[in-house]
């Protein structure tokens, strides 16, 4: 078993570092993404069973990238259109020579350029989401089925037709103007959020054999390092790595989630929160001021608060109301409302949040931030019916688990 | 590439439109179609109101021929032009500036020209 967690995390790495420059290199010289991408994935299905049975090769990118070329000319072959465009594409060499590394720039380029691709809001979000996980990212669709528990058929139905339409409108692989480049990044950037986030919640260990987390902070470093003026990437790359920081102290030992009150804040990784925070300064001295980078600025504050009691509240606060001004969604302003609590009475922050109760009436954390705000009134019974309404709403298991043992338990201990 | 941008607006909004407002945005749309000439394959044509509209529609008895345009959508097709350009991101940005995106109700729909009959075989 731990052998092939071992490799599992190899592959993961090797994956999603070769994957995007080589579905973009094979793409220009095919002109053709569908055939490129379809290439990729099935090289990568290939990787996983062939390197989990005999060990990864010693040259995994090279033996990824002569795979692809390999199925990509197969697809050329099959597909009596691309048999004729196949006459004016160059025909390949052979195995070693074609092996550039994706460290240098061209593969970084590549890779972003296909990141933007994917991104494209001539797309539909879900598809988006999927593509990148697909052909930025080197994950199969099973995957990523299991990961936003979708059907597989359904998922691989979306992403057909995303790559259709990729190709048949006239989607380039490249990074857009300057004009358009602040909308589009910011397309890119709730991509990966949305990528981690799965990953946060759901990432409790048992049938999931990539860390979509640990893809997301990768995907948001990637971005950052490629856009280093953009004081919003900036703050997406610190963010994620501040969250994912405190990954290890999420979970006990049996699985369960500990709350940031009761984390042990010596599991937490300090030499990624004082990446994230140099990645934090930089992006303020930009003096673009943004979402990523105020959720960034708050996760900071508790990274690098010594204990939970010792948290600069006012602080976090200021931050909050700074990030409302932002985006003032409901359930940034539920945030908000949790960080006042703290600094003011829980009476005023209970009525507070009781006026965005019909915005949040299907969203679990809201009752569940009722019904600690009711404990600590000492009003328990409507505590107690505002965690049964919580836990109907959630189907995550380590949220389950952890609103069950509130609801068995008497205490007032569980800070948010 | 080659692409249709199809101009549609809604008429009950239209109508609402005061003239002013309406001939300054016709003057735009002819200086647009100047500055864009280098990427406008075919400058396409304007189209009379939707009670022009007269459609043949399939039946099972054979095609029959109704009053009114082929949905009962609130956008109707104004007119369409022909571009001629790199990409999608390229044909987003011309559409991008037309000029009657400034009224409520208008959107411009963007769709690639089969050009390539091979990938029907």
């Amino acid at each position: 078993m731990s052998h092939h967690r071992v490799t599992d995390g190899l592959l993961a790495q090797v994956l999603r570092e070769e994957t995007g420059p080589l579905v973009a290199r094979l793409a220009r010289r095919h002109r053709d993404f569908d055939l490129a991408e379809e290439a990729v994935q099935s090289a990568v299905v290939e990787a996983l069973t062939a390197w989990r049975r005999d060990g990864p090769p010693r040259n995994p990118a090279a033996w990824l990238q002569v795979a692809a070329q390999r199925n990509a000319l197969d697809g050329v072959r099959r597909s009596a259109r691309q048999r004729r465009l196949a006459e004016r594409v160059p025909a390949p060499s052979e195995g070693a020579s074609e092996v550039a590394s994706t460290a240098d720039s061209t593969g970084t380029d590549d890779r972003i350029a296909l990141l933007f691709a994917c991104c494209h809001p001539a797309l539909a979000p879900e598809a988006r989401l999927a593509l990148t996980l697909r052909a930025v990212v080197g994950m199969t669709t099973p995957q990523i089925a299991r990961a936003f528990l979708t059907s597989e058929a359904t998922l691989a139905q979306r992403i057909v037709r995303a790559k259709r339409k990729v190709s048949t409108v006239g989607i380039s692989l490249t990074v857009p103007a300057a004009t358009e480049l602040p909308a589009r990044l910011d397309d890119v950037l709730s991509v990966i959020c949305t990528v981690f986030s799965e990953g946060f919640v759901s990432t409790t260990g048992t049938g999931h054999d990539r860390d979509l987390a640990a893809d997301a902070v990768w995907l948001a470093s990637a971005v950052a390092a490629a856009q280093p003026t953009s004081a919003e990437a900036l703050g997406l790359a610190a963010l994620l790595t501040l969250q994912h920081a405190r990954a290890a102290a999420r979970f006990d030992a049996h699985g369960d989630l500990v709350l940031l009150a009761h984390q042990d804040r010596s599991r937490w990784d300090h030499e990624a929160i004082a990446s994230a925070d140099a990645l934090l300064e930089r992006a303020a001295r930009l003096r673009a001021p943004g979402r990523y980078q105020l959720r960034a600025a708050i996760a900071a504050v508790h990274a690098t608060a010594p204990s939970w009691e010792d948290t600069d509240w006012s602080q976090v606060v200021a931050l909050y109301d700074l990030l409302a001004a932002h985006d003032p969604s409901p359930v940034v302003r539920l945030n908000q409302e949790i960080a006042r609590s703290h600094t003011g009475s829980p009476a005023e922050a209970l009525e507070r949040l009781d006026g965005l109760a019909t915005a949040l009436a299907s969203y679990h954390l809201f009752h569940a931030t009722r019904a600690q705000l009711l404990r600590a009134l000492g009003r328990d019974e409507e505590a107690r019916s505002a965690d049964e309404t919580a836990l109907s709403l959630t189907s995550n298991d380590a949220e389950r688990r952890l609103l069950t043992v509130r609801l068995r338990r008497r205490p007032l201990d569980d800070g948010s | 590439m080659k692409y249709v941008v199809m101009f549609t607006s809604s008429p009950d909004l239209d109508a609402q439109t005061d003239p002013e407002t309406a001939s300054a945005v016709y003057r735009r749309i002819y200086e647009w179609f100047g500055e864009h000439a280098a990427s406008i394959a075919d400058g396409g044509a304007e189209l009379m109101g939707v009670e022009t509209a007269t459609t043949v529609r399939r039946s099972d008895a054979g095609p029959v021929v109704v009053d009114g345009p082929f949905n009962e959508a609130k956008e109707v097709i104004g007119g369409f032009s022909v571009l001629d350009v790199p990409d999608l991101d390229a044909a987003i940005a011309i559409a991008r500036t037309w000029p009657m995106l400034d009224l409520p109700g208008t959107s411009v729909e963007i769709r690639p020209m089969v050009v390539d009959y091979s990938q029907f075989e």
